[in-house]
């Protein structure tokens, strides 16, 4: 899939599920993705540099999020 | 006089061993004073806050953080961990309160003129506390605002050739023993190796794609100063092939009293003469050991390579000269629940440098592929493997199963082959089945 279409494909899917919740785990991506690991991280990884996505970390787990769509940070315990 | 009363703080200062609520209010009064006259970019107050709101915790018996944060350095998905506290009013000094973990150098080898840059920095632009090291072996600043990050991100990278630690669902920072640095004892050079592989998994350590953290470490020898066996998802302790180096002069030097046992540790008490049976040869766990006539002899083929006579006679007994490392997998320590040991998975490999450590990068490989593709989410190794089972992971690494995988006799006492394990495979010709079977 070419990264174009992999990433609206990633949008569209993440966009829908946003109504019940802003933060993602990996697997949640690749998964929309249909993508192996590795090969969905490429996508993700250069989603994040294109400021698309974001990251969201407690410490001991990381999890992403469309930019923007995440709670702010004086909210983001009541998630 | 302090900002907060803190009484309940203070009765941890009254006991007998030193308090960190000491340093924290000694550096509270030397960052009011500000001698240096240092241009705070944080809010001068930040430690008399952190106490404030510790305090309060102890008060409460709750704690006001609030649990992570969007933050962090671009493009990076580890290595900053978003604080906030819950109560900005009262402690603004903490409304941010952001930790960093910096990459420990290998081997925690570093001098006193690069600390005292680390803390340069970190009081400029930071709270000036820290926590040397975290668990994980990083050097922890904690507590600063978010538009700093990026600048204390800028001057350790770009002034101090320095990389932030991991975090999340990352490869941590890889953490190593001193090695041959210093200890002579070390089987491979794990400040190269650590060194190493923190520099090729640049990405795994950066960008999160993991099911969970995932920890490397290296211990030169199995005495694991690092105790890389009870607490890494990949654990690489050196060994040796060999036989044990005896010197029987120096054997002698110890029996007779000219060398004292461990070094002249434990010393603190009289504890008799050296008895070298007693303390040596009994105490060998696998009985391989015997002294017979002023000669130590060891049985090498059943020696588990538990260091402990080598410890005691470092000048009479070396480890071997073919050395290499052994891969053990699935340990981890979490406080609450579930501690686990390593398991042996490569009994022996050699620690290769020319070839860029092939051998060990393709079983970790192997393991990140099962683990990504298999693993749940926040699902450690030791638990994927529990889950899925020792043989599996045989089977994703292409290891071939050796007697020292065994650990116990099997439960389950059926065979369940595989289709290409046998012969024919499960298709059966059922027109030529039934020539010879009647309906
Ligand atoms: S683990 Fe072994 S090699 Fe490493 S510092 Fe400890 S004793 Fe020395
Ligand atoms: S290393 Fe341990 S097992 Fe091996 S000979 Fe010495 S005491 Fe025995």
């Amino acid at each position: 899939m070419e990264y174009e279409e992999a990433k609206q494909k990633l949008i569209d899917g993440l966009t829908k599920k946003t109504k019940s919740k802003s933060k993602f785990y990996f697997s949640d991506l690749a998964d929309i993705l249909e993508m192996k690991p590795r090969d969905a991280k490429k996508i993700v990884n250069q989603m994040v540099t294109d400021g698309i996505l974001e990251f969201w970390s407690s410490g001991s787990t990381s999890m992403y999020g469309l930019k923007g769509m995440g709670k702010q940070a004086a909210a983001e315990h009541e998630a | 006089m302090a900002k907060h009363k803190t009484p309940l703080l203070d009765q941890l200062v009254s006991g007998p061993w030193p308090s960190f609520v000491d340093d924290m209010k000694q550096y509270a009064a030397a960052r009011a004073k500000n001698e240096k006259k240092i241009e705070y970019q944080i809010p001068v107050d930040v430690v008399d806050d952190l106490m404030g709101l510790l305090e309060l915790s102890y008060a409460d018996g709750t704690t006001h953080w609030k649990h992570g944060g969007i933050v962090g350095v671009f493009g990076y998905g580890g290595g900053v961990i978003g604080r906030y506290c819950d109560q900005p009013e009262t402690f603004p000094g903490v409304a941010h309160f952001h930790t960093m973990r910096v990459a420990q150098p290998a081997g925690k080898f570093y001098k006193s003129e690069y600390v005292r840059k680390l803390c340069d920095l970190w009081e400029f632009r930071g709270s000036g506390l820290t926590n040397m090291h975290g668990s994980t072996g990083d050097i922890i600043f904690l507590g600063t605002q978010t538009p700093q990050l990026e600048e204390i991100f800028y001057e350790l990278t770009h002034t101090m050739g320095q990389d932030l630690g991991g975090s999340g669902s990352n490869l941590r920072t890889p953490s190593d023993c001193i090695g041959q640095a210093r200890c002579e004892f070390a089987c491979y050079d794990t400040q190269d190796l650590c060194h190493t592989l923190t520099n090729d998994y640049q990405d795994e350590l950066h960008r999160p794609a993991f099911p969970y953290k995932f920890k490397f470490k290296f211990d030169g020898c199995p005495n694991c100063c690092v105790a890389s066996i009870a607490r890494a998802d990949i654990s690489f302790i050196g060994t040796w092939k060999d036989d044990i180096r005896i010197d029987q002069e120096a054997v002698a030097g110890y029996v007779s009293g000219k060398f004292k046992p461990n070094a002249g540790a434990h010393a603190g008490r009289d504890w008799g003469p050296f008895d070298i049976v007693k303390e040596v040869i009994d105490l060998c766990p696998t009985e391989c050991m015997k002294y017979e006539n002023g000669k130590l002899a060891i049985n090498n083929k059943e020696c588990t390579r538990c260091m402990h006579c080598i410890n005691v006679m470092p000048r009479a007994l070396r480890p071997g000269k073919e050395t290499g490392l052994s891969i053990l997998v699935g340990a981890k320590a979490p406080i609450l629940d579930g501690a686990q040991m390593g398991s042996l998975l490569v009994p022996f490999v050699e620690v290769n440098k020319e070839d860029g450590y092939q051998a060990i990068k393709d079983v970790i490989e192997a393991i990140w592929d099962w683990w990504m593709e298999e693993g749940k989410n926040r699902e450690r190794l030791g638990e994927l493997m529990k889950r899925q089972g020792f043989q599996k992971l045989l089977e994703v690494t292409g290891i071939k199963p050796v007697p020292q995988h065994v650990k116990e006799p099997r439960h389950n006492p059926y065979i369940f082959w595989k289709e290409d394990e046998v012969e024919g495979g499960w298709e059966r010709d059922v027109t030529e089945y039934r020539k010879h079977h009647q309906r």
